[in-house]
C-alpha cells in the first residue's frame, strides 16, 4: 500500500492489563491482550478484524481511538501518532474517528432522548451554531439511517435493538468522521436483522467515502463487508489478506481451522472439518514462540522456541508461520 | 398477556434430531422448556394443547411424576453453561448428585459414575477434575460438563437450548461433534433449538422454523434449504453470508424488511403479513394453518 493510500498504520501496538493481587494491591502479573500488532487500513477500505473470544481483537480497536491507553507501539492516523496526542488534538481526533459498539442496549445513555444522544458530538464539536440547525442535522441523519425524524423525541428503551443500532450508527455518523471502528456491530442481532444493518453499513461508506475497521467473530460476516482481513490468535494478527484470497486460499493453520468450523447453511455441502484440541491457552502465560503451536495440527519441535515474524507470502497475503506461505 | 407460543404442533421421533429455528421471541425456548414444564407458572400457564411424551399427557403430571421424567427420560443443557450449575460445588459432585437422585446408587459410586461421564465427554484428566469448581472450566469445558450431566441417567431426549451460541466456534464444532457421538451412542433423539441455519443444516435431520410465536414451516433438513416455501424461511436463508460461495460475493445482502411483531397485541392474520412481499389482503384476514406440501413437509401460508 503506497503512504498516500493510507489512513491508518498500527505499529506494534502492545497492551498488557495489570494483574493486582495481595494485600497489597500489588502487580503480580500481567495479561498480554494486544501483543505487537502491526497493520495498516487504506483510505476507503474496510479492514476486517476476526478472531475468537480473547484474541485482542476489541482491545486493539479502542486501543486506536485511545479509549483504552496502549502500553506501547504507534498508531499513525493522518501523518500524527495518536498515542502521542493530547487536549486539544485529542478532541479533534475524536471527529475523525468513532466506534460503533456490539450492544445497542448498553451503549444509549437510557436517560437521553435520541435526538439528544446523536445531537451531543455536534454541540460539544460546536457543529450546529443554532438549535435549529442541530435538529436539522439530527433529522438528517435519522432519515439517513432510515428512522423516522419524530424518533428523536422518544427514549433508547422504545427501540428494538436493529434500530437502537441505527440510532448508534447516526451518532457515530453525526461528526463527518473519516474512520468508524465498528465493534461487532451486527452480533448482538438477529439473522434477518443483521442484513439490514451490514448493507445500511455499506451504502454509507459509499456515499460518506467512510473507513471500517470491522471487529468480528462471524467469519461469513466478515468476509462479506471487507476488503482485506487480519485474523488474530492470542494478541497476534497470525495472517492478512485480501478478503477473497484469505477464504479461498488460507495459509496459516489457525485460519484454515477456523474457516473449516464455520457451519455451512446448506445441508448437502459437506465439508473436511479440521478440529482443534482443547481451548486457546491462557493469555497470562502465553506459549512462547508461536502462540498456536499447542493447538496446531502441523506444529514442529522448533515452533515452541522461535516466534515468527508476519512475511508477505504473496501479493498483499502476510502470514506468520514457520511452516505455511 | 402475551401469547409466546401460540398453538405450536410439532413432533420428534426415536433417535432424530429435530431443529427448532427462529429468531429472538419467536416462542422456540418458550416450547422447548414447555416440553419440561420448566416455565414458572404463575405467570405463566397452559391455555391449552398436550405435550405427549411416549404416549403420556405431561401436562397433568404433578412435579414428583414430572421429577420422574426430567433427566432419566427427557433432559435439557442451556445456552449459557456457567448459570446452571451451583458455584460452590465441585462439578463432580453435581453431576453425582443427579445420578445418586436418579438410579439410587451411593455417594461414592455415583462419584465414580460422574467421573466416567466427565471421560465420555473428552474432559481431560476426568478424575481429578471432577474436584474442580465451575469457575475453573472455560466455556466450552462447562457446556461439557453440563452435557454429561444432562446425559448421566441416559435420557432418551435431550432438548439443547442454543447449545453453542455462547462459545466461539472452534469450541462450537468441538460441542456439535460431541453431541453428534452422544447420540450415536445413547441412541437418543435431539431438540436443538438455535437461530443459526448453519449450525442447523450440519446437524438436524428436521427442522421446524418458528415466527411470532407460530409454526411457519416444518420439513426435512434437504427440503427446508433446497426447496423452503415459506416467504420468512426463504427470506431468513437468503439473509446469512455464505462463505462458502465466491460468486455471491459483493453481492447486497438480502435482508427482510421490518421487525417481528409484538406478541403483546399479534396482527390478525399471518403474522409475517407485514414484512412479507407475497402479502395480499387475505394473508391479514386468517391465519393459514399448516398444510403439507410434500411428504413430511408442512407450510403455513397461502401461496
Amino acid at each position: 500500500m503506497n503512504a498516500e493510500d493510507k489512513l491508518l498504520s498500527v505499529r506494534d501496538l502492545r497492551k498488557h492489563f495489570a494483574i493486582k493481587g495481595g494485600i497489597l494491591s500489588r502487580t503480580i502479573d500481567k495479561v498480554h491482550a494486544v501483543d505487537g500488532v502491526s497493520f495498516d487500513v487504506g483510505k476507503g477500505e474496510t479492514l476486517g478484524l476476526v478472531g475468537e473470544s480473547g484474541c485482542g481483537k476489541s482491545t486493539t480497536g479502542r486501543c486506536i481511538l485511545r479509549l483504552i491507553e496502549p502500553s506501547s507501539g504507534e498508531v499513525w492516523f493522518q501523518g500524527a501518532d495518536v498515542t502521542r496526542m493530547d487536549g486539544e488534538a485529542l478532541r479533534a481526533l475524536r471527529r475523525d474517528m468513532q466506534i460503533i459498539f456490539q450492544d445497542p442496549y448498553a451503549s444509549l445513555n437510557p436517560r437521553l432522548k435520541v435526538g439528544a444522544i446523536i445531537g451531543e458530538a455536534l454541540t460539544i464539536h460546536k457543529l450546529a451554531p443554532t438549535q435549529r440547525a442541530l435538529e436539522e442535522r439530527v433529522v438528517q441523519l435519522l432519515e439517513r439511517v432510515g428512522l423516522q425524524p419524530d424518533h428523536m423525541h422518544r427514549f433508547p428503551h422504545e427501540f428494538s435493538g436493529g434500530q437502537r443500532q441505527r440510532i448508534g450508527i447516526a451518532r457515530a455518523l453525526a461528526v463527518d468522521p473519516k474512520l468508524i471502528v465498528c465493534d461487532e456491530p451486527v452480533s448482538a442481532l438477529d439473522v434477518s436483522i443483521q442484513a439490514q444493518v451490514v448493507n445500511l453499513l455499506e451504502d454509507l461508506q459509499e456515499e460518506f467515502g467512510l473507513t471500517y475497521l470491522f471487529i468480528a467473530h462471524d467469519l461469513s460476516v466478515v468476509e462479506h463487508i471487507s476488503t482485506r482481513v487480519a485474523v488474530m490468535y492470542l494478541g497476534r494478527v497470525v495472517e492478512i489478506a485480501p478478503s477473497r484470497e484469505l477464504y479461498d486460499n488460507p495459509l496459516h493453520p489457525y485460519t484454515e481451522a477456523l474457516l473449516s468450523a464455520v457451519p455451512i447453511p446448506d445441508p448437502t455441502v459437506k465439508r473436511q472439518r479440521i478440529m482443534l484440541q482443547g481451548d486457546v491457552p491462557n493469555p497470562i502465560r502465553p506459549p512462547p514462540g508461536c502462540h498456536f503451536h499447542t493447538r496446531c495440527p502441523i506444529a514442529r519441535p522448533d515452533c515452541a522456541q522461535r516466534t515468527p515474524e508476519l512475511r508477505e507470502s504473496g501479493p498483499g497475503h502476510w502470514v506468520s508461520c514457520h511452516y505455511r506461505g | 398477556m402475551v401469547r409466546a407460543v401460540d398453538g405450536v404442533d410439532l413432533h420428534i421421533d426415536r433417535g432424530e434430531t429435530l431443529g427448532v429455528v427462529g429468531e429472538s421471541g419467536c416462542g422456540k425456548t418458550v416450547t422447548a422448556r414447555s416440553v419440561l414444564k420448566l416455565i414458572d407458572m404463575p405467570p405463566g400457564r397452559f391455555e391449552a394443547g398436550q405435550i405427549l411424551w411416549r404416549g403420556r399427557d405431561l401436562i397433568p403430571l404433578d412435579q414428583a411424576e414430572m421429577n420422574r421424567i426430567r433427566a432419566r427420560e427427557i433432559a435439557i443443557v442451556f445456552q449459557e453453561p456457567m448459570t446452571p450449575l451451583n458455584p460452590v460445588y465441585p462439578v463432580g459432585d453435581q453431576i453425582a448428585e443427579v445420578i445418586a437422585l436418579h438410579q439410587g446408587l451411593g455417594r461414592k459410586q455415583a462419584l465414580e459414575g460422574a467421573a466416567e461421564m466427565l471421560r465420555l465427554v473428552n474432559i481431560p484428566n476426568p478424575q481429578r477434575r471432577v474436584h474442580d469448581y465451575p469457575h475453573q472450566f472455560s466455556g466450552g469445558m462447562r457446556q461439557r460438563v453440563m452435557i454429561a450431566m444432562a446425559l448421566s441417567c441416559r435420557p432418551k431426549l435431550l432438548i439443547a437450548d442454543e447449545p453453542t451460541t455462547a462459545l466461539d466456534v472452534t469450541i462450537q464444532a468441538q460441542i456439535l461433534e460431541l453431541m453428534q457421538e452422544m447420540k450415536e451412542r445413547f441412541g437418543m433423539a435431539i431438540m436443538l433449538i438455535t437461530h443459526a441455519m448453519g449450525v442447523v443444516a450440519e446437524t438436524c435431520q428436521r427442522v421446524t422454523v418458528m415466527y411470532a410465536g407460530k409454526v411457519v414451516e416444518e420439513a426435512p433438513v434437504e427440503a427446508l434449504f433446497g426447496d423452503p416455501r415459506h416467504p420468512y424461511t426463504q427470506g431468513l436463508i437468503r439473509s446469512i453470508p455464505r462463505i462458502d460461495r465466491s460468486q455471491a460475493r459483493q453481492a447486497r445482502l438480502e435482508s427482510i424488511p421490518g421487525t417481528v411483531p409484538s406478541l403483546l397485541n399479534p396482527p390478525a392474520g399471518c403474522r409475517f403479513a407485514a414484512r412479507c412481499r407475497h402479502a395480499s389482503d387475505i394473508c391479514t384476514r386468517a391465519m393459514p394453518p399448516l398444510k403439507e406440501v410434500a411428504p413430511g413437509h408442512r407450510v403455513a401460508c397461502v401461496l
